[in-house]
């Protein structure tokens, strides 16, 4: 049994919430968050933001930043506005959206800031 | 019009049935059947008999025949071709008028399409391949209870494939203990367990007992994980009334998702249940067993690619479609065709992936394909090269196998999903680079990394029986 690890996810753990897709995996880096963005654009789906208090993650509907960025294929200019987002709204998950309008679903959805876990 | 006259006796069929110079309608149903006659028996006379039979004919000439418009109601075979690597066979194509079915009842089209004719004497085997349903039947059958966007909507999951477990052993769990083993899986990351398709409602497990305390499972992982979580509650049973309760107790008790085995429960009753579901906001997922009882025999029964239409128009949101890779027959082209014409809008015909007919399914929702069976962590990368987004990957003894247990088993698929999922969208080309893209993720997940070792030499490499008919097979 000493070869056999515990699985630490607990309810009092704040840390064993998890946020979609890419939460299982370490924290992206700048370049790795940029290809991402960069399939988002390429399949032509709209970029879009959202953000929210850590206590409210559950939530279905978060805030929008703004709107969804119809058309935008400059992936810098993605990037500043959820910087923008994030720097207005310090402490909220920061969340980048893929609107996909032909399946008219969500081709992309990825935590890029995690505020403080709850 | 000139008056036909009554001539009593056996007719060729070919005289009255085969018109290769017919226009297929829009309105038609078209079906192309493989057909290997009986010797002595010429192609036109057999594909002429197969519409016949399965349309309006009898053996004889009939004196009632003359009181209908024959020229309007019969099937017709229009088109014969042969089949490549078959010397036998050929493929007969046959168009039905609309007015020879009931709208909205697939039963009532396949009493007809795949009912006496395929005892009948002159063919020596016969198998259905494709059927093109028109838009106008499928608008009148019910299609998915909610389909794949509203589902995503509703367990808020975007931007990958789904993930699921069956629970095993299949039989012989008590309620609580089964309960446990889905715990475990849905806090480890997975988005779904299932009820084996055997799981009914057997002394050992009562189907209220197992609905109460899976439901207890999922509310701790959800609250654990603050991820939706489902478990697919087995409604199957013996009669409808008993389908109804336990839907209705599912329902009451706040779970998500239920399943039915559509070919075992029958047509009918699958889709009624499939009109509750929509009714009552339930998410439908949908086993198959049966299935190569009709689809495995490249000559005779039934190719899944109708079977799978089948459920599209009777409604459901997941289907199992085989996984390609793993320990159950699957060929990868034949897989690819049918998993599209389970999600796409409209699909063209593509013999490569033996799809005979355009087929348009209108606004009807597009259904989840299911891959299930005999796979693990190492088939992730092809899996999701597959498959795409747009599905559910089921992992039965590649979760609850891992030498950890159920909670790393999952924690291990769900990270190689997700990075199979990253190096996808990064341009990596997943089935080349698996392993390095495996091994990466491998070194911050202790789970995966097990995983991987514990089911490296695993291979289930059987040759396929129903294979695409090509040249040279």
């Amino acid at each position: 049994m000493s070869t056999v690890q515990d699985y630490p996810s607990r309810l009092s753990r704040p840390e064993s919430r998890k946020m979609g897709t890419f939460s299982y995996l370490p924290p992206m880096g700048e370049a790795e968050i940029r290809r991402q963005v960069e399939w988002i654009v390429q399949n032509g789906w709209n970029p879009g933001i959202e953000h929210t208090e850590p206590d409210f993650a559950a939530q279905i509907y978060w805030y929008m930043w703004k709107l969804p960025m119809f058309g935008e294929t400059d992936v810098d200019a993605i990037l500043a506005e959820l910087k923008a987002c994030h720097e207005a709204n310090p402490g909220h998950h920061v969340r980048l959206i893929g609107y996909d309008n032909f399946t008219q679903s969500q081709g992309a959805n990825m935590i890029v800031y995690r505020g403080a876990a709850v | 019009m000139a008056a036909k006259t009554y001539d009593a006796g056996v007719k060729d069929y070919r005289s009255i049935y085969w018109e290769p110079q017919y226009q297929v309608k829009d309105s038609d149903i078209l079906a192309v059947f493989k057909v290997v006659p009986q010797p002595g028996v010429s192609r036109e006379e057999a594909a002429a008999a197969v519409a016949a039979e399965s349309s309006t004919a009898t053996w004889t000439t009939v004196w009632t025949d003359l009181l209908t418009d024959l020229d309007y109601y019969k099937g017709r075979a229009y088109a014969i071709e042969d089949v490549p690597g078959s010397d036998e066979a050929f493929y007969a194509f046959i168009a039905y008028p609309m007015d020879l079915f009931e709208e909205g009842s697939v039963v009532n089209v396949f009493t007809s399409l795949v009912g006496n004719v395929f005892g009948f004497k002159a063919v020596r085997a016969l198998r259905l391949e494709d059927v093109r349903f028109p838009l106008w039947f499928v608008m009148t059958c019910p299609g998915a209870p909610h389909g794949m966007k509203v589902e995503r909507d509703l367990l808020d999951k975007y931007g990958r494939p789904l993930l699921g477990c069956t629970i095993k052993p299949k039989l012989g769990l008590a309620a609580k203990n089964y309960g446990r083993a889905v715990y475990e899986c849905l806090r480890g990351g997975l988005d779904f367990t299932k009820d084996d398709e055997n799981v009914n409602s057997q002394p050992f497990l009562r189907w209220r007992d197992r609905f109460l305390f899976c439901q207890e499972a999922i509310r701790k992982a959800e609250a654990e994980t603050g991820e939706r979580k489902g478990h697919y509650m087995n409604v199957t049973a013996g009669t409808m009334e008993e389908i109804y309760e336990r839907a209705e107790f599912a329902k009451e008790i706040g779970t998500p998702i239920i399943m039915s085995d559509y070919l075992t429960v029958g047509w009918a009753a699958h889709t009624s249940l499939s009109r509750w579901c929509r009714k009552n906001g339930m998410l439908l997922h949908v086993h198959r067993a049966m299935h190569a009882v009709m689809d495995r025999n490249p000559n005779h029964g039934i190719n899944f690619r109708v079977l799978a239409k089948i459920l599209r128009l009777m409604g459901g949101d997941h289907l199992h479609s085989g996984t390609v890779v793993g320990k159950l027959e699957g060929d990868r082209e034949a897989t690819i065709g049918w998993i599209n014409l389970l999600r796409d809008r409209f699909i063209k015909a593509d013999r490569s992936r033996g799809i005979f007919f355009d087929q348009d399914w209108g606004p009807q929702p597009g259904v989840f394909p299911v891959a299930s069976g005999g796979i693990h962590v190492w088939h992730m990368p092809a899996l999701v090269s597959i498959f795409g987004n747009d599905s559910v990957l089921q992992f039965g003894g590649g979760t609850l196998g891992h030498p950890w247990g159920n909670a790393a088993g999952a924690c291990a698929n769900r990270v190689a999903l997700e990075a199979c999922v990253q190096a996808r969208n990064e341009g990596r080309h997943l089935e080349k680079e698996g392993k390095e893209i495996l091994t990466k993720a491998a070194q911050s997940s202790p789970e995966l990394r097990m995983a991987m070792e514990t089911w490296k030499e695993i291979k289930f490499e059987f040759d396929t029986v129903d294979k695409l008919d090509v040249q040279h097979r």
